[in-house]
This record gives structure tokens, sequence and C-alpha cells, in this order.
């Protein structure tokens, strides 16, 4: 049997792998699916959760954070797409205007 | 005794400089004119009213009994600080009786010299000025009752002296030697301050936290033979730097620069013999260290020399004039230190009169020459200012010892003390003091009369336009001159030895201001008595026996008189003359009758020709010896190292800091996302940290 | 049975996404990703999310996945245009300490408690469960993301559109 540790630990670890390339690649498309990754890995957690105590509240969660991701994918795709257009790259660390 | 009206000896000085000083303020705008006659009336008006007053006080003392022979003043408190005391109060002894006489006497003629003298300099309202204040430090220092009140005086006269002597200040040179004549003064001012705080910390250790000098001079107990040398020899430190002594004489020649009557009064008269004053004024602490008594004596004596050595060949007349006067200055620490505090006031007192004169004659030469100060081109002045001529004459010759003129009395007092007075500590010392004062007499006279030959006799060497506009000097220059030269002829009377058949008058008067309570019964042979005088009434009580036969024993050690016939006196001060003679004969041989004599001899003694005119390389050895490495130390080391580079880095360094973590925070507003992100994610971290566990 | 399913998926799961992040060319990484959600969805169903299961193919794999890949059809990003410089090791570095730590912290409270399995019905994650509350208790919620969809809709229009 997998306990609830198990599924745990799985999606804690793809969370911080996505952390860990949200925080350093700077192709933005690439950041973008980092994000994705972190927002699934929370999913599973949730889905576990709620295998283990048996109430369907759970999915509902997931279905919605399902929804708002998808969401999100389109607007942040269509903020790459601009970006595009203005600097002929997806390079993130270009953005630093608002900076030093 | 009480007095009200000692105030008014300094004020009347202060006063006439606060109205000079305001007046020289106000023509300091260009297109003011100051007006002669208030200026002129005013300057001379001050010193002339300390006269008066000085005058009145001093036969107030001579009508008052020898043990209560003073007038005091208090006039305000000035420090009181933990058990340090200090008032503001005048004080005037036999002592300073005299010196208020012909320091406001003399003062008061040079001030008339210089309306005339001064006319026509631009900033002459400021000259006066600073001589006014001069005349009220001076004053202060004579009168002061205690020694704060003394070092006031003194180092007001210093001031003066730099501002005086660097008076034309647009001349760098001139004002340099204002600025060495101040700097080296101040490294006496060391010695008398370090003295004066060994002093007030012995004093405060026997209980009585006072430095005055009644004060001191009763509680004399209190102090061991070492801390007496150590304090008397920090004090001739300092007078050695106020009266141009060996080692800190070499201001004084540079101080020709400035007016000469300033020259006369503050380097002949007055300033200079500061140092004189002081060692009298605390003749009683240096009766109890013999050995300082005794280093005085023999730096007094060798300075003597030395300076008369150089003044030979000095070619500038002002310079002539100025090593005499250390040179003299010498004779009167020679005076103090074998314990003859009388004798060497007195050639203080002679020598004001015919050294005044001798500095206003050059002026006058000088004056009409105008500007002309070598005496290689000078010559046959005798016929062109007579009056100048013979004052001059009459100067040196009392200068040159010359019986019955006043030179010859004080001088020859100085002479016989030396010898006839014993020295326990250095037994060889009275004979060498004496061979070295002769031979110092000798050059006195040679060095005056070549003076004299060369400026006066012969024919005029320099050109014949300046010959053409030279003329006698006006009254307010030729009056102080007949003035000073009738004193230097009479005054000497006043110190007339016993043994010429005199009364001493001028010895006895300043008994009472020398003697420690002790009885020292009366010399045979017709010698100077002493007499034993108890403390003055109303001051400190009296001391009994014991203290007092260490004291005797002390006192006697050093200046007690051994057993002396009036003909070794007789011999002693024909050896004087002699010597006098000789010198002003080899003088007038050399420069006035066969010229051709000196040149050739200089030529000769070429290498001691010319060290003698280096003034034996000392400002050159002192240069090398402590100026360059002060330099050294403030401009390479202390300057470009510890300021530019300690202070300055530290400064930078803090600045450096400021930008390093600057670096630090300018990390959180890079403008990238992911630092962003990066920081968000730490603070996740830092909840769980705390959140967790 | 179910452990060696879960150990398949979650490997597989944990090996693409590490491939995902560490990919220069983006269509490497968006292929990966898409064995990523795949590889979720199969746990799904493992869990008996038998919804979920569905919703992460299309939604996931089947959408998302589809745009990102369009969009970078779209703006030609070849691996030229990617920046040239490798991975900065330096960020790497500091963002797995810091991620390690995180990790570190979270993974120290598994294993204090055991949860059991609890009891459940046949209906369990089926279509008409997760209806059941989605449309009763969470209906609010079910509403306000029908209109961001909307929201996003007219925003992705507005952004996307060329400036004439």
């Amino acid at each position: 049997m997998v306990g609830l540790n198990e599924w745990l630990l799985l999606s804690g670890i793809l969370f911080l792998i996505g952390a860990v390339g949200v925080l350093t690649r700077s192709n933005g498309l690439i950041l973008f699916m980092s994000l994705e990754l972190m927002l699934n890995a929370v999913n599973l957690s949730f889905v576990a959760f709620s295998r283990f105590t048996g109430r369907m509240e759970g999915h509902v969660f997931v279905f919605l954070v399902t929804a708002v991701a998808a969401a999100e994918a389109a607007v942040g795709l269509a903020i790459f797409v601009s970006l595009f257009r203005l600097q002929r790259s997806v390079d993130v660390d270009q953005l630093n205007s608002m900076g030093d | 005794m009480e007095s009200g009206l000692l105030w008014l000896i300094p004020a009347a000085p202060l006063a006439a400089f606060a109205v000079n000083g305001g007046v020289a303020a106000w023509t300091s705008r260009p297109g003011r004119h100051a007006p002669h006659g208030l200026v002129h009336a005013v300057a001379c008006l001050g010193p002339f009213v300390s006269f008066l007053v000085s005058g009145w006080a001093f036969l107030q003392l001579r009508g008052m009994p020898e043990e209560s022979r003073f007038l005091s003043q208090r006039l305000y408190e000035w420090m009181s600080s933990g058990s340090l005391q200090v008032d503001v109060t005048l004080r005037i002894d036999s002592l300073s009786g005299i010196m208020l006489l012909f320091v406001t006497g003399v003062g008061t003629l040079i001030h008339v010299y210089s309306t005339a003298y001064m006319h026509g300099e631009k900033g002459f309202a400021r000259y006066f000025a600073y001589l006014n204040l001069f005349m009220f430090a001076m004053l202060v220092l004579v009168l002061g009752d205690s020694l704060p009140l003394l070092f006031v005086g003194w180092e007001g006269v210093g001031l003066c002296s730099y501002l005086l002597i660097g008076y034309w200040y647009d001349d760098p040179q001139k004002a340099s030697a204002g600025k060495k004549a101040f700097v080296v003064n101040r490294i006496g001012d060391f010695g008398v301050l370090l003295a004066m705080f060994l002093l007030f910390w012995t004093m405060s250790r026997a209980g009585v936290p006072s430095l005055r000098f009644e004060d001191v001079r009763a509680h004399l107990d209190a102090f061991t033979p070492a801390t007496a040398t150590a304090i008397c020899l920090l004090l001739f430190l300092g007078a050695t730097g106020k009266s141009a002594q060996i080692p800190l004489f070499v201001w004084l020649p540079d101080a020709m620069a400035g007016p000469t009557p300033v020259s006369a009064l503050i380097h002949a008269a007055t300033m200079v013999t500061a140092g004189v004053y002081l060692v009298a004024r605390l003749g009683f602490l240096y009766a109890m260290a013999p050995l300082a008594l005794s280093i005085v004596a023999l730096v007094g004596a060798l300075t003597a020399v030395v300076a008369a050595s150089i003044g030979v060949a000095q070619n500038d007349f002002k310079k002539v004039l100025a090593y005499s006067t250390v040179s003299q200055l010498g004779y009167m620490f020679v005076g103090v230190g074998v314990g003859a505090y009388g004798a060497g006031i007195f050639h203080v007192f002679t020598h004001a009169f015919f050294k005044a004169c001798l500095f206003l004659g050059s002026g006058s030469v000088i004056h009409a020459l105008h500007g002309e100060q070598d005496i290689r081109r000078m010559g046959g002045l005798r016929k062109v200012m007579p009056v100048t001529f013979w004052t001059f004459v009459v100067a040196t010759l009392a200068l040159a010892g010359v019986p019955p003129l006043a030179g010859f009395f004080s001088k020859d007092a100085i002479l016989w003390e030396a010898l006839s007075r014993p020295n326990a500590v250095w037994p060889w010392l009275p004979k060498v003091l004496w061979v070295l004062l002769i031979l110092g007499a000798f050059m006195t006279a040679f060095y005056m009369w070549r003076l004299v030959s060369l400026a006066f006799f012969g024919t005029f060497r320099g050109s014949k336009e300046t010959l053409d506009h030279a003329h006698e000097s006006p009254f307010p220059m030729a009056m102080p001159l007949v003035v000073l030269a009738a004193c230097s002829v009479l005054v000497g009377f006043f110190g007339t030895p016993q043994f010429l058949g005199g009364s001493n008058a001028f010895d006895r008067w300043l008994e009472p201001a020398f003697s420690a309570p002790h009885v020292v019964g009366a010399g045979p042979g017709g010698n100077r008595l002493e007499v034993a005088v108890p403390p003055p009434v109303g001051e400190a009580p009296l001391h009994d026996a014991p203290p007092a036969a260490d004291h005797a024993l002390a006192h006697s050690a050093v200046t007690g008189h051994a057993e002396h016939s009036a003909a070794q006196e007789w011999a002693a001060t024909g050896a004087a003359m002699l010597a006098g003679l000789l010198g002003l004969g080899m003088g007038h041989l050399f420069y006035a009758r066969r010229p051709q004599l000196a040149t050739q001899w200089a030529a000769r003694a070429g290498g001691l020709r010319r060290t003698l005119e280096n003034k034996y390389w000392v400002d050159e050895a002192y240069n090398v010896a402590v100026v360059r490495p002060i330099r050294w130390v403030s401009e390479g080391l202390l300057w470009r190292v510890v300021d530019a580079r300690i202070i300055d880095g530290m400064v930078n360094l803090l600045g450096g800091l400021a930008k390093a973590f600057s670096y630090v925070f300018r990390f959180f507003q890079s403008g990238y996302v992911q630092t962003y992100v990066l920081v968000v994610v730490l603070g996740v971290l830092a909840l769980l940290w705390r959140v967790i566990d | 049975m179910e452990r060696t399913l879960f150990y398949l998926f979650g490997g597989l799961a944990v090996l693409s996404s590490l491939w995902m992040v560490t990919r220069r060319n983006p269509l490497g990484s968006a292929l990966s990703l898409v064995v990523a959600f795949l590889s979720l969805a199969a746990l799904y169903a493992v869990l008996h999310a038998h919804l979920l299961f569905a919703i992460q193919l299309w939604v996931y794999a089947g959408a998302v996945m589809v745009l990102v890949l369009f969009v970078i059809m779209l703006l030609n990003l070849r691996e030229a245009e990617v920046r040239p410089q490798p991975l900065g090791f330096g960020r790497f570095a500091i963002a797995t300490v810091v991620v390690a730590a995180v990790g570190w912290k979270t993974f120290g409270i598994l294993g204090r408690t055991v949860a059991d399995l609890a009891p459940i019905e046949p209906s369990f994650g089926t279509i008409g469960a997760v209806s059941e509350l989605l449309f009763t208790k969470w209906v609010l919620q079910f509403e306000v993301v029908s209109i961001l969809l909307l929201a996003v809709i007219v925003a992705v229009i507005a952004l996307a559109k060329r400036r004439a």
C-alpha cells in the first residue's frame, strides 16, 4: 500500500523541480512551463488528500485550479507573443527596466 | 600697604592702545587718514602717565620702613578652580619700583622719538597701538604679584614683539623675523609653564596652593633642592628665550628687521630684561638651588663672550648693537647667577639707558641716510650729525665701562661679585667667569669703537647723493638722545660701591626684595652690607630658626662673601678698566687711524672672520637639527601619511562601506522577476522555519 | 499493484520534469512536459480520480500544451535564438540550495503521522460526485471561474491583436 506520505513526497519533489525551473530559466516559455508543473504538483497533493480522507472537496478544488491554470496559460502566452513582437526574443532577463 | 592708584600704571597705556587701535582699525579702509596729532598725543600720554604714577609710588616706597616696603592693589579674582586661586593683584616693592621707573621713563622717551621716526609711515597708528599694548604687557609683567600674572605679561610682550618686528609685514623676510622671534620665545615659555606646574604642585603638597611670590618666599621649606633646581632651570629656559641667551638667542639679531625704536625699547631696555627680572624675582628660590645659579652664571658668561665675538665681525649697524645686547644680558645673568641680584639689576638699569641711547642713535643715523644700515657705506658722519655723534660716543663709553659713566659702576660690580663670591658647586667658576667677562669687556669696547669709527670718523663711503641728503635729526628724536646720554652719565652714581667712597644706595635699596628671612652678618673690609630683614608685615608669618639656618647655609654657600680687602677690589676694577680702554684703543687704531691694518688682519684670519661673520653658523645648525626634522615629521609624516592616508582613508572607508552595503540592497531591486521570486521563496523558507518545529 | 503503478508513473513524472527544466530548446521542454502531464493523469487514475484523469488529459495535455507548442512554433524559436549562454551556474546553484532547504524543512514532517485510506464508495471520483459538490456548495466559485474565462478571452484577444 502506498501511504499518504509517499504521495506527498512525490508531489513535493515535483513542486521543487518546478521551483528550480522558475528561479533559474531565462527563457520565458520554459519559465512558464515550470510554473505549470508547480501547479500540477499541488493538484496531485490535493487528489491524494482527497483519496485518504474520502472527501470530494479535493477534486473540486483541482477542477477549479485546472480551469484557472488554463486561463492563465492563455493570457501568459498572449503576453509572450506581445513581448516577442517588442524585443524579438522571450528572454526575461531583458525585462529589467523597472530595476536599477 | 594697600594703594588705590596702582591700576593706573598699566591702565594708561592700555587705554592708549584702545584709542590708537580703534584709529588703526578705522584707517584700514582706503581713503581714510589717521589724525597725526591725536595718535601721537595719546600714544605718548599713556606711558607718561604711567611714569608719573610710578614716580609717585617710588616716592611712597622711599618713605616706608624696610620691613613693609611694598604697595599692593587687588583688582579682582581671576580664577578659582579647585584649590588654585589666582587674583589679579598689582604689587610694587623695591625691585619692581626700580623696574617701573626706567621702563616707563625710557618707554615715554622712545614713544616721543617714534613720533618723528615713524613720520610718514603707512599704518603708524597701528605701530603706536602695538607699542602701547607692549607697555601694558610689560607693566603687567613687572607688577604681577604671582607667577601666572607675570606670565600673562610675559606672553603679552612676546606677542607685541612679534607684531612689531613684523610691522612691515609686506616684506616676507621681516615677517619671518617676527615669526622666528615668537616661535623661539615659545620654546622658552614652555619651560616657564612647566616650572609653574611644578611650583604649584610642590606648594600644594605643602598645603599652600598658591603661586604668589610672597607665599613661595614664606614657604621655602616645601622645596627640596632637587625640586628647586628643576623649577629654577625650567624658569631659566624661559629666561634664555625671552632674554636671548644661549641656546635661544637666535631671534634677537633677526628682530632688527623691525623699526629701530622697537629695537630700542623692546630688545634693549625692557622686554629682554624680563628674563633677568624673573630670576631676580624668584631669587629666594634660586638661593636653594646652587647648581641652577651656577648654570645661569656660566651660560650668561659664555653668551657674553660668544655674542661679543660675533659682534666684532658684523657689518650691519643694528646687528652689532643687537649682539651687544645679547652680550650685556649675559653679564646681567652672571650677576644674578652668582647671587648678586643687586648688581645684576643695577646693570639692567644702567644698560637700559645707554643701550636705548645707542639704538636711538642708530635710528637717527639710518633715518638720515634714508635706510642705509651697512657701516661699510658710512663714515664721517660726526660733522653732519653732531648731536647724534656726541650722544652716541657718551653711550659707547658708558657701555665700554669707562669711569665715571654708568656702565663702569654696574659692569664693575658684576665683575667683582663674580670673582669674589666662592662657588660651592664648581670651585673653579669664579675665576672662569671673571676671565670670560674681562674678555667680553675687551671685545665689547673693541667692536663698539669699531662701529663709532666706521660710522662717524673718516670719509663717507656711500653715494654722494645720500650724503647730501643726510642731516641731523629733528627735535623729537634728538631730545631723547640727549636725555638718555645724560642718564648714562649720571645714574651710575646710585650704585657707587663703598670702596670708592660711595654708599651703594642701589644695592641697599634692593635688599628687601631679595633676602630670604635669615640673618647674615655684615662683611668686613667695607664690603656690601647685608641686613637681616624679616618678611614684610601683613603677609606670611615669620619662620623660625631651624629652616632659616638651612637657608643661610645654602645662601652663603653660593653667595656668601669671602674675606676680601679693598686693595683686591681696586686691582680687579683696574683690570676691568684696562680691558675696556685697551679695546677702545685697538678699535680706534684699527678703524680710525690705520684701516689697512684691519684689512690685513682680517685677511690673515680669514677662517675665523668667516666663522664670526656667519655667527658660528648657529642658525644653520638649528635649521638642520631642529627645523628640518620637525618639518619632515609634520609634512612628510603627519600630513601625507596620517592625515591623507589614515584619516582620509577612514572617512573614505565609511563611504566605501556605504557603497558596499548598497550593492547588497541593490540586489533586491534588480528588476528581474526571478530575483523577486527568489526572495519570495526565501520568505517562504523563513516562514517554514518558524512554523514547523 | 498500486505500488508498482505509483513508482512507475511517479518516476516517469519526476524524470520528465527534470528533463523539462534542463533543456535548452523549448520544444524539448514542452514535449517532456506533456509526458509529465500524462504520467500525472495516470496517477490520478490510481487515486480513483476518474473525472480528473480525463480533465487532465483534455485540458492540460490536450489544450494547454498544444497552445504552448503552437506559440513555440509561431515564434519560431530555435536554439539559436535562445540565449547562447548555457544555464548560469551560479543562479542554478543558489536556486538548488534554497529549494533544497525548503524541501528539507518540508519533508521533515513526513513520516510523523500515518494516514489510513478512508473507505470510499464506488461513486468516489466520478463525474457525478464532483458535479454534486460543484453545483451546490461550490457553485459560486464555479460561476466566478466562468467569468474569469470570459475575461481571459477578452484579454487574450486584446493582447495578441496586432497594432495597426
